[in-house]
């Protein structure tokens, strides 16, 4: 009998787990579909980087066995914008929570959507800041006790496909992480675009959104996103909006083509400097 | 003969029971022993029922848990790397 290892052990820093990520806390099965869609797309991981902002999603930088980044809070795009274009062979990932991409980053989140940055994103929603305690984020859902909401959140919240649909994502999705072979298939299809894709995973943070709001523990809320999920690839994302109990749209929304950022600053560059534009040929990191 | 077999790193799990709900033939169930952390990881209690998917795989959080495909060569088992 040989000597099978887990699948996703390549991908991962053993000798940093067990992680710090509380038990039915989501974050871990989204990384088991981020492996088994690297395995599946056999993408060159010497051409790949990961980068996170902070938060409990952030983490996953620190539990990659991949050239990967813990950027500032809020700055994974910018850091991952800069890395792509010094560097735009490298497949670059953005793996970030729904706080750090869409409170603190939410600039950066729609401008590089409107530019069509050539960056994976997949954002981990578990509908709260997590790490610092539970406070309402952008994506919180009406009513939800938070422990900056003691009576419950009154803010409408962003509805993250239909956001990123509008400032010009060409692959919009979204799963939970009960549909993780769906999950892995949707992260291996957003690596074969070109251009800004987003993925979302809404995920249970039992120890801080679940626990308040007397919803369960991590299984409970798995049990919910299978019972209350409905897959509608194609749905409009304006009627994908979430609520505290209701029903879940997930699916893919949106998979279109335009020019990427890269490609229209070389087309620029091409139109009014003419023969005086030399395309670079080699790239001097590497 | 079981088409596949699980293996289990029991000091990994954090008992999030997340295998044994969803692996489709139910092979697994929680047991009522500690790992050091205190926690009750999961043991095999229908071998002959696993297939080898993988499922428990992907939704462990803690990555403690992988399902493997078992060739059967003859009368003898051989492990499916491929
Ligand atoms: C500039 C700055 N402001 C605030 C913080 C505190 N902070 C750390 S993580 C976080 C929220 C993270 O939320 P999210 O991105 O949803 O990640 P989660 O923990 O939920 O996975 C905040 C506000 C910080 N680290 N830096
Ligand atoms: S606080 Fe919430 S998001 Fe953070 S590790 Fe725990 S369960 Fe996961
Ligand atoms: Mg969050």
């Amino acid at each position: 009998m040989s000597d099978l290892t887990n699948p996703v052990e390549p991908f991962l820093r053993s000798d940093r787990m067990p992680h710090i990520w509380c038990p039915g806390c989501g974050i871990g099965t989204t990384v088991n579909c981020f492996a088994r869609a690297l395995i599946e797309s056999k993408i060159d991981l010497e051409h790949l980087a990961l980068v996170s902002g902070i938060g409990c999603t952030g983490r996953v930088a620190g539990y990659v066995k991949l050239d990967s980044f813990h950027t500032t809070h809020g700055r994974a795009i910018p850091f991952a914008t800069g890395l792509k274009l010094a560097n735009p062979k490298l497949n670059v990932v953005v793996y970030s929570g729904d706080g750090d991409l869409s409170a603190i980053g939410g600039n950066h989140l729609i401008h590089a959507a409107r530019r069509n940055i050539d960056l994976k994103v997949i954002c981990v929603n578990n509908l709260i800041y997590a790490m610092t305690g539970g406070q309402t984020a952008p994506t919180t859902p009406g009513h939800a006790i938070t422990s900056t909401s003691p009576y419950g959140t009154c803010e409408p919240a962003f509805n993250l496909p239909h956001l990123v649909e509008a400032a010009g994502a060409v692959y919009v999705a979204r799963w939970t992480t009960f549909h993780v072979r769906q999950l892995a298939r949707s992260i291996a299809e957003a690596f074969q675009k070109k251009g800004f894709s987003f993925i979302e995973v809404i995920s249970p943070c039992p120890t801080l959104y679940q626990r308040r709001n007397k919803l369960g523990d991590g299984l409970d809320t798995m049990k919910y996103y299978k019972e209350k999920s409905k897959v509608r690839h194609g749905a409009p994302t304006s009627e994908a909006g979430l609520t505290m109990t209701g029903e879940i749209v997930v699916g893919k929304f949106v998979d279109r083509d335009r020019p990427d950022y890269q490609t229209l600053v070389r087309a620029q560059l091409a139109e009014s400097l003419g023969d005086r534009f030399v395309e670079q040929a080699e790239m001097v990191c590497s | 003969m079981a088409k596949g077999r699980v293996s289990i790193v029991v000091e990994r799990c954090k008992a999030c029971g997340f295998c044994v709900e969803f692996c489709p033939t139910k092979v697994l169930a929680l047991s009522s022993a500690f790992n050091s952390k205190g926690y009750h990881p999961p043991h095999v209690v229908h071998p002959e029922k696993c297939s080898g998917c993988d499922l428990c795989g992907m939704y462990c959080p803690d990555f403690a848990i992988y399902g493997t495909k078992v060739k059967t060569v003859g009368a003898q088992e051989v492990d499916d790397e491929s």
